[in-house]
């Protein structure tokens, strides 16, 4: 490296090098001051070029930490301790800042979760684009690097007129700043690119375009790419390899088809069962417990105490990762039999259909918005008693302001809302008491909706001695945390003592201890993990079914909707274009939208049988 | 329910709690706040206890010529009218400290209130209770006092109420800076919806998490009304012109600063250490607070 500067570390596919782009072997990182934990560990695998490699995983398994070594970074209080990532002849642990800052961009280049916030705010698109061309003196001059900017911003289907380049970032909607921040990647043509969860937050419509691009990308110029992601059906969509990360460690890694049908592995097993599904509605089932963090991981397998499998062997010693098929290898003792239980699952459908009763909730002609703007147009829905119905929309379709209208949470709205028969008040503060312990909501975010500075006992203890049920409120609060499957203890806790799904549980609890009729699910689990997620919903479900509680459940996510509601109706600019059994809705959509939007969604199933046939 | 039903962990918990009160014990960590409170307690100490202490009254006199040096009989020599300056020191911190201390929560309670109120309501009434305030900032502190008190005459609760007014406008702008991201959060709107009352909900709900900033300002407030109250009395304007005040001592005493320098020396120190401590107080308190809010949102 000293003697050449800026080498080419790689010759290029198709001229004649057929081994892998990159190679990371036995790769450690661990905090850099005190206990110096292993954050990730023995971590090996390969990309050739014009492969996509998936890295799934939850939060805090590491994966995001693995995607920045491949740049030779790590993120503050964290360093790498052992392993190589080599490019080459090269191994970019080995390099100095000056060879590392000419790698970056160049050779491996990043795209981050949060296009937004990546793009420099007071930038054109234009300059920074050009910025990362310049940096690395790419293209012969002025003129070639314009030609290649345009160049770039056709093949991320982007409009290349000056006028556009001249654009702020502000300008520019979530899918096209992030697309413009895979030109950025792709500018200088990099051998290996590191997608860090590109697409979440955007749009499924939007999603399905960059991930078309990255793959089109990807394939045109033979880079190698890593997509960290903690959604499956993306991986199963995009990639041609998938590693599963747990707790820090590679736990399975194979082609993408034999990973997903036949998983090896109990974690993956139990992650697949954990997705909703467009097709053939399934009952998702979640995983007990939560990963270790990285101090505390068992000397054996890490998944051990949330195994089903678990022998005493398991926590004896940390299982190797050892090959089980072709290109497939996993870290299990028992894999042979993981694989055929997977195999044997049936995939059963939860939708009995519910006799419909009397409405409990009749929206006519409902109109809601701001002050100079209607956001929500002409909503006419009935929620019968013991009924799901799912409202489901992209960002801005309105729906999260029409369960807040319901809510009495968005005041400025025109249109009857009748309550067992009874109108609606606009405010809850407005509306009787009665009125307001009937209807009770969940909010999106368990990390926003429950105050940090009261107890989860007083939390749930509130709406208790609101509503004036005041005999054996710790009872009835020992009785609530069960029904969510949280333990007594709880109540003592404070909020940023529990992980995500935990806050969950405990805004579903106090949204039902005082007996609704109606609960206005929003959104709730967008925040969460893919297992979290399963349980959550399974809770909702079963919630549901043992109370006799009708439900208006909001959420993007159309798969979501198989698995607990029975009608759904689908919103776009604020009016319903939509609404029927999820049956019929999922399987034979009639309205272009619907139909737009479930092509879009990325499933694992069609993934798979699209995998199958090709 | 599912087969591996129960999420139920008896895993102890990830974080430790931080409350307002571990916000407190954090900042006793820090070596400034150590100081700080060092400092507190014995200027406050001498203000409290002092009047116990002092050999002789405060209006005394000895039968020695004024301005004295040092001698046996006065430990720190006599004022410009013969009195014991080191009796009248012991005696004058207790009405300052007082003052101050009342004060600063008037402008706490009020400022904060109409803060959170501010914060909380949004609209018209934002815009009402926040130019207010601004009336009264653009007066210099000292001169709303006087004004006050000129035209009213001096007297202990004109002088409580009137620093207090001046602090209040601050701590609102404060409380209500740090409640309105509070405001849009969620927890705020469950509490709407189940209909939990309006005052509750200012000061169960929210209250609780503008308290940080809010022991800093108290402090600062603290800090300011103790130089303003020695000040407006070093100006004469005290309720109480004979007394022993330590704003009052040093007016009287710093023509002779050059003879008998005890006089102002001993007032100048105890208030300038006075201010020193609740202003590192003040500080510790920002740090620990800052350090805490850092490591919640890495989380």
């Amino acid at each position: 490296m000293s003697t050449t500067p800026h080498p080419d570390p790689l010759p290029r596919a198709g001229e004649g090098y057929l081994g892998p782009a990159i190679v990371v072997d036995k790769l450690r990182i661990s905090m850099s001051s005190g206990s110096r934990t292993d954050i990730v560990d023995d971590v090996s695998f390969e990309i050739a070029p014009g492969e996509v490699l998936g890295l799934v995983g939850e939060s805090g398994s590491g994966k995001t930490t693995v995607g920045l070594a491949l740049l030779g970074h790590t993120r503050r209080g964290v360093q790498i301790t052992g392993g190589s990532v080599r490019l080459g002849d090269s191994d970019v642990l080995k390099m100095n800042d000056d060879e590392l800052a000419h790698l970056r961009g160049r050779v491996v280049s990043y795209v981050p979760q949060d296009p937004a916030a990546a793009l420099n705010p007071a930038l054109r698109i234009g300059t920074q684009m050009r910025e990362v061309l310049e940096a690395h003196n790419f293209g012969a001059g002025a003129e070639a690097r314009t030609q290649r900017v345009a160049e770039m911003m056709r093949e991320v289907a982007l409009p290349d007129d000056p006028a556009y380049l001249n654009r702020y970032p502000h300008e520019l909607s979530g899918g096209q700043q992030q697309r413009v921040g895979l030109a950025i990647a792709f500018a200088c043509r990099p051998r290996v690119i590191v997608l860090d969860e590109p697409t979440t937050g955007l749009d499924v419509t939007t999603q399905a375009h960059v991930l078309g691009t990255v793959r089109d990308l990807a394939a045109a110029h033979g880079v190698a790419a890593l997509y960290v992601s903690h959604d499956l059906a993306v991986v199963g969509t995009l990639a041609m390899r998938v590693a599963v990360m747990y707790s820090g460690r590679i736990v399975e890694i194979g082609p993408v088809l034999d990973l997903f049908r036949s998983a090896a592995h109990p974690y993956t097993e139990r992650l697949i069962f954990a997705i909703p599904h467009l097709t053939g509605g399934r009952e998702l089932i979640g995983i007990a417990g939560r990963a270790p963090s990285p101090g505390r991981r068992p000397p054996g397998c890490s998944f051990a105490p949330r195994c089903e499998f678990v022998q005493d062997r398991c926590n004896a010693a940390l299982p190797e990762l050892r090959p089980i098929a072709v290109g497939h290898r996993v870290r299990c003792v028992r894999a042979e039999e993981v694989r055929g239980h997977m195999q044997r699952q049936s995939t059963n459908g939860v939708h009995e259909e519910r006799a419909s009763q009397a409405a409990v909730l009749t929206l006519t002609n409902v109109n809601a918005g701001y002050r100079r703007t209607t956001v929500v147009h002409d909503i006419n829905i009935e929620l019968s008693r013991q009924e799901c119905l799912a409202l489901v929309g992209e960002s801005g379709s309105g729906k999260t302001t029409l369960a807040r209208s319901v809510a009495g949470l968005h005041s400025i709205r025109t249109g009857d809302m009748l309550l067992n028969g009874v109108p609606l008040a606009n405010a809850a503060r407005n509306r009787p008491r009665e009125q307001r312990r009937t209807i009770q909501y969940v909010f999106q975010n368990p990390y926003g909706s429950l105050n940090p500075r009261r107890t989860i006992g007083h939390i749930i203890r509130q709406p208790l001695e609101l509503f004036g049920s005041s005999k054996d409120i710790d009872k009835k609060v020992a009785e609530m945390l069960d029904r969510v499957s949280l333990s007594a203890t709880y109540a003592e806790r404070y909020p940023d003592q529990l992980s995500g799904g935990e806050r969950q549980r405990v805004a579903i609890a106090r949204a039902l201890v005082c007996d609704p009729q109606v609960l206005i699910c929003d959104e709730v689990t967008s925040a969460l993990d893919v297992s979290v997620q399963a349980a959550i919903v399974d809770l909702l479900a079963s919630l549901q079914r043992d109370l006799g509680l009708s439900m208006l459940f909001v959420t993007h996510n159309l798969p979501l909707v198989r698995s607990i509601a029975q009608r759904v109706a689908v919103m776009s600019h604020g009016r319903i274009v939509e609404l029927g059994p999820v049956d019929t809705i999922l399987k034979s959509p009639e309205d272009a939208y619907t139909r737009r939007l479930l092509s879009d969604t990325p499933s694992l199933e069609v993934a798979l049988e699209t995998a199958e046939s090709g | 329910m599912s087969v591996l039903n129960p999420l139920v962990t008896n895993e102890p918990p990830l974080v430790q709690p931080r409350r307002a009160t571990g916000v407190l014990r954090q900042a006793l960590t820090l070596g400034r706040t150590r100081v700080g409170v060092a400092l507190l307690i014995i200027v406050g100490g001498i203000a409290v206890f002092g009047p116990l202490l002092a050999p002789h009254g405060p209006q005394d006199y000895l039968g020695l010529l004024p301005n004295q040096g040092a001698s046996a009989k006065a430990l720190f020599g006599t004022d410009h009218l013969g009195q014991d300056v080191w009796s009248r020191f012991l005696d004058g911190g207790r009405e300052i400290l007082l003052l101050a201390l009342a004060a600063t929560v008037i402008g706490l309670v009020v400022g904060v209130t109409l803060g959170l109120l501010a914060a909380y309501t949004k609209g018209f009434i934002d815009d009402a209770l926040m130019r207010g305030m601004d009336v009264i900032l653009a007066f210099p502190s000292i001169m709303l006092a006087l004004v006050a008190i000129a035209t009213l005459g001096p007297s202990y609760w004109l002088v409580i109420v009137a620093v207090g007014l001046t602090n209040i406008p601050r701590v609102a702008r404060i409380t209500r800076a740090a409640a309105q991201p509070i405001v849009e959060r969620d927890f705020v709107a469950a509490a709407e919806a189940i209909g939990v009352p309006r005052l509750r909900i200012l000061f169960v709900e929210i209250l609780p998490n503008v308290l940080s900033p809010l022991m800093v300002e108290g402090s600062l407030r603290l800090t300011y009304s103790i130089g303003l109250i020695a000040g407006l009395a070093f100006l004469g304007f005290t309720p109480n012109p004979n007394g022993a005040d330590w704003g009052v001592m040093i007016q009287e005493n710093y023509v002779a600063l050059s003879v008998q320098p005890w006089g102002v020396v001993l007032p100048v120190v105890a208030i300038a250490f006075l201010t020193m401590a609740t202003g590192m107080i003040g500080d510790g308190i920002a740090r620990a607070a800052a350090g805490i809010d850092r490591t919640r949102s890495a989380e």
